[in-house]
């Protein structure tokens, strides 16, 4: 028995220690003897036919080893990046799956497509030698737009992709929708661009590949929330190393938010480029690398309609969107505007049909893939957006509105009619917390001061459910997906009863060693500081599908939950030997085995001794060891959810919106870490408000330049954008996880641009807005101000 | 970044002399933009001549009529400085809008005014107050020195060592930073001197301007109504994805209002 901290508890984070005094181990700390520089020569076209490449000069130039083209990859007969996710369409013809080579062959298809790979002594020396290849482009027109890409006469990406279509992917009965549509008395309309964004981890991406020939084995450091997924992807189906001859370590990762969930082009090239050297080679990209490198987010255009009765109940919901893949298929790609979009779009209320329509479309852009929240902040911006629309147009307060349609606590368990079921949820519950906390009721007086002020203020409410915990593996195995979503865990209590826990999750700032040890603690009455987690290391942790989709908790969680029971069965038997009782009547509590009704107990430290010192052990029907695993798919989908009010005001005179108040009141289920939940609640909630007010991936419709490709440039939000954030939590327990977490890494950037962008329009609504695009730029809003029904007084 | 010879000499003549001699060479005083530069391979000088050693080119001193900053002397120092914030406190406001802090930390009068970055805020306090740009050879009058895009009146070889400014009656900044990078958008410096008024705009064109018209209005009547209804031509504004031309054009208004406001307040 030590120091327990568990569940509930709200313990400084382990890992901050080390961050915090400047002792992590990040990829680009890592040194390898002998180790050499490598630099990606990457298009600067948006699309080009490749007509040659000299490596001649680079060759020539001091300090490089090597230089390697598509024509060295399509020699060495190297496989394609695979895509993980296969969709169809509504006649289940499979989506286009053009190859995605790791090194262009024959064309590029974005600003930033790699041509080339240049190893030379020093990274300067790579650098120098990059600027003096000789690539011959015939360039052509580029398309970055999924409008423009979709027209006829719209340049082509791939000659056997018309149209540059991936897939016309539906969900929903078509027929049952128009029905309703024809009985509504009110249909509220909608078009909608959902701006592309780029991820900004802090730490760029990097990896590091050596090959030892006394082994034959590759080691792969690289940036990544799941190795082991790379070392799958990479292994099996690019690079053909077997499994047990390639090691991926993800080391500590500096942020991911989606942009390190994929198997990258950079990663198979330096893991290939590493043998044909015999030398260790380290890359790291610059930020401005990253900009044109790293996978984009969202990036939807949208045409949504809402039919309504006569009192403002939903009959219909029917959506539209084309959908922004970029150059080629990432990982999970067209899983992102489709999986997790279609099934959310039934949000919180009990719309009895909806029909979803999305077209996948290639553009001259970087290839577009998860972004914290992934299809569910678009699916929650689309029905948030609309339902403040039909309330406006049909004189309903935004309030009473969605109360109207939300479903009852009590209807839980409750099947929508786009595939997914939730199972728990108090979606009114939040909303009446959400309004108590943001004071909703002394709104009008604090619009009064603004107006005094000459400010327009506005209020906006969202409230969402998402779908995570990604997972269950035969659920998206339906859909498409080409591996399992489960998680697993190893539990490890060595004979002095410390514990070392290997799982597959992957920490990049969730505060898993933490969260994790607490868990540990509680199940197994140890000391907080008495347990470790191990992650990020192929050779290491037995297996898991890595860090994504609020995954970590519920189904990581839910594994190491299992094994730690596993452990304590085990000791119940040791102990039943040692106290000689019966197995049935042991019981552990607090760190404690004991025979029930009796004072014979023996401490968890004592049972793990006896397991690895079995002097008195019964062996005879148990192993010697005390060490667990265990798998875990979970049934069903986690549905976090909530009521997120944002509260803007916007200067007429400069159209600057400024977020005064924010509050969130979420169900995410049980609760370890409160401290942990409200930091991944603020991350999230600044993450979507970025997405609403400032930023935006701008390409040009021709050249397919990135003009947004610097912090310069792209508007990342910062401390001063914020106000101080009410975070609460309104829970109902999930039915199905171990624990009845629901997750709470994604529900801030879901929950918080539609409630941001509601608040911005009512702001605005007494002069006409209707709707307002995102990023709300004070270009935009002054733009709309101009062409608004009134004229704006200048001060 | 690409090898480069790095001086740091001690004298002015010195400094002038390696400037001429060694082609395409660079003088670097807070470096907030070359380094940047550098390490982003978009220029490769042969060699750099760093300033900070160099006597005589850092404080802020004044005369009664005008106060004189030397070239070296930091945003944060100016920002921070009773003597700017008692005599030209519009300047000091300038000052400490610039960048982040550590941009303000480095970065130098100098550095900002040789560099003539079209949003940067210095050019605008320079040309608002009508300050002479002092160098190693002359003395140039803000008037004559910026001539557009990162263009200035140095020859080759010159170097800034003050600017000299003269104290107004009353000066105000106002400053609309754009989202990203935090340069201005717009920003504005109006100075009232006895002869009259003096508007400045930066971040909205190719380079620093003056808007006669807001001068008159506010030499006639130094308040914000006086300039309400002046609207400036697009033509020469910039156009970006952060805002079109006809958005800076009414932002100078805005902002020109506001410093005004600054001014008398």
């Amino acid at each position: 028995m030590g120091n327990v901290i568990g569940i509930g508890a709200s313990p400084k984070r382990k890992e901050d220690q080390r961050f915090l005094t400047g002792r992590g181990n990040y990829v680009s700390d890592i040194k390898r003897p002998g180790m050499t520089a490598g630099v990606f020569v990457r298009s600067p076209h948006g699309h080009a036919i490749l007509r040659g490449i000299d490596k001649g000069a680079a060759l020539a130039s001091p300090g490089v080893i090597a230089v390697l083209t598509g024509e060295d990859v399509a020699a060495d007969k190297l496989g394609s990046l695979p895509c993980g996710w296969g969709i169809s369409d509504a006649k289940g013809v499979p989506m286009k799956e053009p190859p995605f080579p790791m090194l262009a062959q024959g064309k590029v298809r974005f600003v930033g497509d790699m041509v080339a790979f240049v190893v030379a002594e020093t990274p300067e020396q790579a650098n120098a030698a990059a600027e003096l290849m000789t690539v011959n482009y015939e360039v052509l027109p580029s398309v970055v737009g999924v409008l423009e890409a979709v027209r006829p006469g719209a340049p082509q990406l791939f000659d056997d992709v018309p149209n540059n279509i991936c897939c016309d992917w539906e969900l929903g009965d078509k027929a049952a929708v128009e029905t309703a549509f024809r009985k509504a008395v009110h249909v509220a309309k909608l078009s909608l661009v959902n701006n592309r964004l780029i991820g900004n981890p802090m730490e760029p991406r990097a990896a590091i590949a050596e090959y030892e020939p006394g082994t034959d084995r590759f080691t792969l450091w690289t940036t990544s929330q799941f190795p082991h997924v790379v070392r799958f992807l990479m292994g099996a189906l690019v690079l053909n190393i077997p499994q047990h001859k390639l090691r991926v370590v993800a080391p500590d990762v500096g942020g991911g938010f989606g942009v390190k969930q994929f198997h990258y082009g950079e990663e198979a090239v330096i893991t290939w480029a590493a043998k044909r050297v015999m030398r260790p080679i380290k890359w790291v990209a610059s930020r401005s690398e990253g900009y044109v490198s790293d996978r984009h987010g969202r990036d939807h255009v949208t045409e949504a309609e809402l039919a309504l009765d006569e009192t403002g109940k939903f009959l219909a919901f029917r959506v539209n969107t084309l959908a922004n893949m970029g150059g080629y298929l990432s990982t999970f790609g067209p899983n992102i505007p489709t999986n997790l979009y279609g099934p959310l779009l039934g949000g919180v209320y009990t719309t009895p049909a909806i029909y979803c329509n999305v077209k996948v479309v290639f553009t001259n852009t970087v290839p577009v893939d998860a972004y914290r929240g992934a299809g569910r902040p678009e699916a929650t911006f689309v029905l948030e957006r609309i339902v403040d629309v039909a309330a406006a147009e049909m004189g309903i307060d935004r309030v009473e509105i969605r109360r109207r349609n939300m479903i009852p606590k009590e209807a839980y368990p409750y099947q929508t009619p786009v595939l997914v079921q939730y199972d728990s949820g108090d979606p009114m519950g939040c909303l009446d917390g959400a309004l108590v906390a943001a004071d909703v009721k002394n709104f009008g007086i604090r619009k009064a001061d603004s107006a005094r002020r000459g400010k327009f203020r506005g209020l906006g409410y969202s409230t969402y459910v998402e779908a995570c915990g990604l997972a269950p593996s035969r659920f998206a195995g339906r859909l498409g997906a080409r591996g399992g979503l489960y998680e697993s865990a190893t539990v490890r209590v060595h004979p002095t009863g410390q514990v070392t826990v290997m799982i597959g999750t992957h920490n990049h700032g969730q505060g898993h060693e933490t969260t994790f040890a607490q868990i540990v603690s509680e199940k197994l009455g140890v000391s907080f500081e008495n347990v470790d987690i191990v992650f990020g290391d192929t050779d290491r942790v037995q297996f898991g599908m890595g860090t994504y989709g609020s995954r970590s908790l519920v189904v990581g969680g839910a594994a190491l939950s299992k094994a730690t029971d596993k452990v304590v069965a085990k000791g119940k038997k040791i102990a039943a030997h040692l106290l000689e009782a019966a197995e049935v009547d042991i019981q552990f509590e607090a760190g404690k085995f004991s025979v029930a009704g009796t004072d014979r107990m023996k401490t968890f430290e004592e049972i793990a001794g006896a397991a690895y010192v079995p002097h008195d052990y019964p062996l005879e029907v148990l192993e010697p060891g005390l060490e667990e695993q265990a798998y875990y798919d979970p049934v069903n989908f986690t549905y976090p959810g909530g009521c997120h009010i944002a509260e803007v005001e916007v200067d007429p005179e400069t159209g600057t919106v400024t977020l005064v108040d924010y509050t969130a009141v979420d169900d995410v289920g049980t609760v370890i870490n409160p401290m942990i939940v409200e930091g991944q609640l603020h991350g999230g909630i600044v993450q979507g408000v970025g997405q609403a007010l400032y930023e935006n991936a701008v390409y040009d419709e021709g050249s397919g330049q990135l003009l947004s490709g610097s912090l310069m440039d792209y508007c990342m939000p910062r401390a001063d954008h914020m106000p101080m954030m009410k975070i609460a939590t309104h829970s109902t327990l999930c039915t199905h996880t171990p624990m009845g977490v629901k997750g709470c890494g994604e529900v801030g950037t879901i929950g918080s641009p539609a409630a941001v962008i509601n608040a911005v329009v009512d702001a605005l609504s007494h002069l006409g807005v209707t709707h307002v695009d995102m990023p709300a730029t004070p270009n935009r809003i002054w733009r709309l101000l101009q062409n608004a029904s009134l004229p704006v007084a200048a001060e | 970044m690409k090898p480069f010879a790095y001086h740091q000499p001690g004298r002015i003549p010195d400094a002038a002399k390696l400037l001429t001699s060694i082609e395409d060479s660079k003088l670097v005083a807070g470096g907030m933009t070359l380094i940047p530069t550098l390490k982003q391979r978009l220029a490769s000088p042969p060699a750099l001549i760093d300033l900070s050693r160099l006597e005589n080119l850092k404080g802020i001193t004044d005369d009664g009529a005008t106060v004189t900053i030397g070239a070296m002397t930091p945003h944060a120092v100016v920002a921070a400085s009773k003597l700017v914030q008692a005599k030209i406190p519009g300047l000091a406001a300038l000052a400490s809008m610039i960048g982040d802090p550590a941009v303000r930390i480095r970065g130098t009068i100098g550095g900002s005014v040789a560099n003539n970055d079209p949003a940067a805020d210095y050019p605008a306090g320079v040309l608002g107050l009508g300050a002479t740009v002092v160098t190693s050879t002359r003395e140039i009058a803000a008037d004559g020195f910026f001539r557009g895009l990162f263009e200035t009146a140095l020859e080759p070889g010159e170097i800034i060592t003050a600017i000299r400014f003269p104290v107004p009656f009353k000066a105000g900044y106002a400053k609309f930073k754009a989202p990203a990078s935090r340069y201005a958008l717009v920003g504005v410096f109006v100075a009232k001197f006895a002869d009259g008024v003096r508007v400045a705009v930066t971040g909205a064109g190719s380079g620093v301007f003056r808007v006669p018209p807001m001068e008159e209005a506010l030499s006639q009547n130094f308040d914000p109504s006086a300039i309400a209804a002046i609207r400036i031509d697009t033509d020469g504004l910039t156009s970006d994805i952060h805002a079109e031309a006809d958005y800076r054009a009414h932002l100078v208004t805005v902002m020109a209002k506001r410093a005004v406001d600054a001014a008398l307040s």
